[in-house]
């Protein structure tokens, strides 16, 4: 174990499996995570104008509502937080030490690329119809074609972006 | 009502392990995308695997189904992309984004915010998306084995001998 309570990942990615298996076991169910926030945008839409959501396509598709995977997704914060907790690694930190090497300890940079960087990820893990958990790790688990050829080309395009941003070494 | 709880419960373990696996940092996240840290993507496979024995098992035994997504070449290859460019930029994907939170990274709050726009945008651009982009390429929801031909038993091994050896690869180079 590590001063910072950290596991080896093998180890925890391993026991994370178990709790795949178990989903499916008990409740049939394979994990995922950015349908919930297609809901959570439905429910949020339907606040201002419930007439329009109540109409538009992907919102009758994925009904805007508290399902079983908008729980797993609250409970992945409830989860991190608590052993975060236990292990005194909670720390609040609003830019990252990578960042914070390269592009300085600015918030409002990091908040920008953070939040663009957001909505061209949803929009493409939506139009893939699957996140790294809904088709990297449940597809991929299921031996899903999908599942890796998406992984796959998540990685291509992270590998693009992140190399752009990072190019030329570290200004440390 | 039953439901929702399991869903709380798995969600909660799914997050200890992560966060355990430190795998909800921005550090980690794009370390492995320039090729610095491997963390996430040992995370990842170690998961897979485990899993994968798993819930082939329980599918031999007649306890547990497959729920696959359909192979859409346009939707899956271009959202694929699409999703990484933005991955890069964020540094969390959606589930480790809440994580990210729980462990006290601030900076996640500005990408989840994205995302809940991002998946706007998304909705209002469907029909049009549902007519085009996403009838390109549709082979249905297809396996590995499938494609092969053979029992998923004679796909699994091999996966699991080539992620060792993935694995024993990383650490002989300190990835």
């Amino acid at each position: 174990m590590n001063k910072d309570g950290g596991w080896s990942p093998y180890v925890a990615g391993g026991l994370s499996g178990l709790v795949s298996i178990g989903s499916v076991w008990f409740v049939g169910k394979y994990l995922g995570a950015s349908t919930s926030f297609v809901k959570t945008a439905g429910m949020l839409e339907k606040i201002f104008s419930p007439e329009r959501v109540a109409k538009m396509p992907y919102f009758i598709k994925e009904t805007p509502a508290i399902d079983w995977q908008w729980m797993v997704v609250i409970g992945i914060a409830i989860g991190s937080f608590v052993a975060a907790v236990t292990s005194n690694s909670f720390k609040l930190q609003a830019v990252p030490d990578l960042w914070e090497s390269r592009f300085g300890s600015a918030v409002a940079p990091r908040a920008m690329v953070a939040f663009v960087g957001g909505i061209i990820a949803m929009f493409g893990v939506r139009l893939a119809d699957g996140c790294p958990s809904g088709h990297g790790l449940s597809g991929g688990l299921q031996l899903a074609v999908s599942g890796y050829v998406a992984l796959i080309c998540f990685f291509i395009g992270g590998i693009i972006s992140a190399n752009l941003l990072y190019k030329g070494g570290d200004k440390k | 009502m039953m439901t929702l709880l399991y869903g709380l419960i798995t969600g909660i373990l799914f997050g200890f392990f992560l966060q355990k696996g430190r795998v909800l940092r921005y550090d980690k996240q794009i370390g492995a995308l320039l090729f610095k840290d491997m963390t996430i993507v040992k995370f990842m496979l170690s998961h897979i695997a485990v899993a994968m024995v798993g819930v082939y098992f329980l599918y031999d035994m007649g306890i547990a189904k497959l729920s696959l997504k359909p192979m859409i070449l346009g939707g899956v290859v271009l959202g694929g992309l699409i999703f990484g460019l933005g991955w890069g930029l964020l540094g969390y994907c959606p589930g480790t984004s809440l994580g990210a939170l729980g462990e006290g990274r601030t900076d996640a709050i500005w990408g989840i915010a994205g995302m809940l726009v991002g998946a706007g945008i998304y909705a209002e651009a469907y029909p049009y998306l549902q007519k085009t982009v996403l009838t390109w390429g549709n082979y249905g929801k297809i396996t590995i084995p499938q494609v092969l031909g053979v029992n998923h038993w004679l796909v699994i091994v091999p996966f699991i001998v080539l992620t060792v050896m993935l694995f024993r690869w990383f650490e002989k180079k300190g990835l």
